[in-house]
């Protein structure tokens, strides 16, 4: 992480206190030098960065730069052609898919379009790991109610994902990745293609996430708006909903990475993006 | 045709067969390590096995139908409609009974393992269950692999019987021979190599249709057309490689079991 994102800014007195304690610890992934390519010129470039516990980085960028392979990629879902990456401290750019399916537990994983098992009910998609570890049927019931109860859908138990809207099937995504009180979140695009309202929605579990239990994440987006309101937001777990920070703070643990055409052209912090004199952030932000 | 061409289809002629030896081989070792998914074998066999049953005994039985009025015909020529039981047991339990169940559990099954994997690949379900740390090899193929080769051994059974029985429905309703010279002439006749070169077959075609349907279900791209194109190569090459497999074995098994 950009050491000069924390003094560039004046946070809020609890996350700037997690943001400290976060660039103590080690990283939670870390990326060097990555590269990879599908048939074709790469589609990543020499991708260096990382992401500290407590630490929500939002990754910025048009559709097509790359953004949902470098999420791909943290998780070992890909394999990159060059450099390595780090999760949790240990290398997995070379490590046999048996090696990573435990690993991947600690990661919680929300996609593009939800990617829901649609022959399963809600219920089932949101315990699948619970039903692999054989959890009794009651303790599976109780904490998949928890999980709906946290993304406001306790309603959707029984139903199957067919009946669900894009919104709602997003909202499913994120019980399913919380509910095993993971140790990183990965977001592809959560709010790709959805209503302003439903988008608000699910930037507030995000951010629920990142305020009440401190998770790390990645987050893919390329809708300003949403990065934004994460920066400028913290949860109110009183009041139950997102309150704006005062005027001129902004949440320190939230930082940014710009994509373009496959290489890193930005990591940094929320006032050194919008301070940046890189024509393409420059661009991207008008 | 331009050399380069045809260089880059040999090239991935050869590709795809390394890459289905190394998948179909993956899905077999997973049985006999941990973890085991025993409920989506049972499904799966409930849905090869029950639900293949209808068309099985179906094309079984006009089957042996249609052997017992083509050969009564010919047999007729020399005297030697009494042994239409026997022409009509032995073809079907050897060769027609394991190949037309093989191809029809295809037609059925290997198009419907492709098209739903594929359509999971498409829609990132298979990605999310390798995020959600479950192997998709272990939990969606190995087990439809072995449901397809254990049903397949009876529906195999099941298709030998109803074709004898069509045959028998023919001879006697149709020809008007004796039914219970048919019948006789049909038991009789069967040797033990007999019976093992029909039951080894299915084990073999069965093991076909469900790596060849899980195998390009697995490696579909290109969003619902690529479905499709998934769907239509899983049939005709389970069903291609199930004669031509059908061709070994029975040039193997007749060699180890000669003909009298």
């Amino acid at each position: 992480m950009n050491e000069t994102s924390e003094s560039a800014q004046t946070p809020s007195a609890e996350s700037g206190q997690i943001a400290e304690a976060a660039t103590d610890a080690a990283p939670v992934v870390v990326f060097r030098n990555v590269s990879i390519a599908f048939d074709g010129p790469p589609v990543l470039e020499d991708i260096s960065f990382s992401v500290a516990p407590a630490e929500t980085r939002i990754l910025l960028g048009p559709a097509g730069v790359g953004k949902s392979v470098l999420l791909k990629l943290t998780n070992g879902l890909l394999r990159p052609d060059q450099g390595s990456i780090l999760l949790f401290g240990q290398e997995i750019s070379q490590m046999p898919e048996e090696k990573l399916f435990p690993l991947r537990t600690r990661v919680g994983m929300v996609f593009q379009e939800g990617a829901l098992f649609d022959s399963l009910t809600v219920r089932d998609n949101v315990a699948y790991q619970l039903i692999g570890e054989r959890v009794p049927d009651d303790e599976i019931d109780r904490r998949v109610r928890k999980a709906l109860r946290f993304v406001q859908l306790e309603e959707t138990f029984s139903l199957y994902p067919s009946s669900l809207s894009g919104g709602m099937k997003r909202r499913v995504a994120i019980a399913r990745a919380f509910i095993r009180k993971p140790e990183l979140l990965l977001y592809d695009s959560p709010t790709g293609g959805l209503d302003p309202v439903t988008s608000t929605t699910i930037i507030e579990l995000v951010m629920k996430e990142r305020d009440v239990y401190c998770t790390p994440s990645l987050l893919v987006t390329h809708r300003l708006q949403d990065a934004f309101t994460l920066c400028s937001h913290r949860f109110d777990s009183e009041r139950n909903r997102m309150v704006p920070l005062p005027e001129g703070e902004t949440d320190a643990s939230t930082t940014f990475l710009m994509l373009e055409e496959g290489r890193l052209i930005f990591d940094g912090s929320l006032h050194e993006l919008l301070h940046s004199e890189n024509p393409f952030v420059r661009e991207f932000l008008e | 045709m331009p050399i380069d061409t045809i260089e880059n289809t040999a090239k991935q002629l050869v590709l795809t067969v390394q890459d289905y030896s190394v998948f179909a081989a993956r899905a077999f070792m997973n049985l006999w390590t941990e973890p085991r998914y025993w409920p989506e074998f049972l499904v799966q066999s409930d849905i090869v096995g029950f639900g293949s049953a209808a068309i099985v005994l179906l094309s079984g039985f006009f089957t042996g139908g249609v052997l017992a009025l083509q050969s009564a015909a010919t047999l007729s020529q020399f005297g030697a409609t009494a042994v239409t039981g026997q022409f009509v047991s032995i073809t079907m339990i050897r060769e027609l009974g394991p190949v037309l169940t093989g191809i029809m559990v295809a037609g059925r099954n290997a198009s419907s393992m492709a098209s739903e994997l594929g359509s999971m690949v498409v829609t990132e379900q298979i990605d999310a269950m390798r995020a959600l740390g479950v192997d998709p090899m272990r939990k969606l193929v190995t087990p439809r692999i072995f449901a397809c080769i254990s049903m397949l051994f009876f529906l195999t059974i099941v298709a030998d019987a109803f074709g004898i029985l069509g045959g028998g429905f023919v001879t006697v309703f149709l020809n008007h021979q004796d039914g219970t010279q048919y019948f006789s002439k049909a038991w009789e006749s069967l040797r033990y190599p007999d019976i093992i070169q029909g039951l080894v077959k299915p084990l073999f075609s069965g093991y076909i249709v469900a790596s060849i349907g899980c195998f390009y279900g697995m490696r579909t791209t290109g969003g619902t057309q690529g479905v499709g194109r998934s769907t239509i190569q899983a049939v005709v090459n389970a069903s291609v490689l199930i004669i031509l497999v059908d061709f070994l074995i029975t040039r193997v098994l007749l060699a180890l079991f000669p003909p009298l």
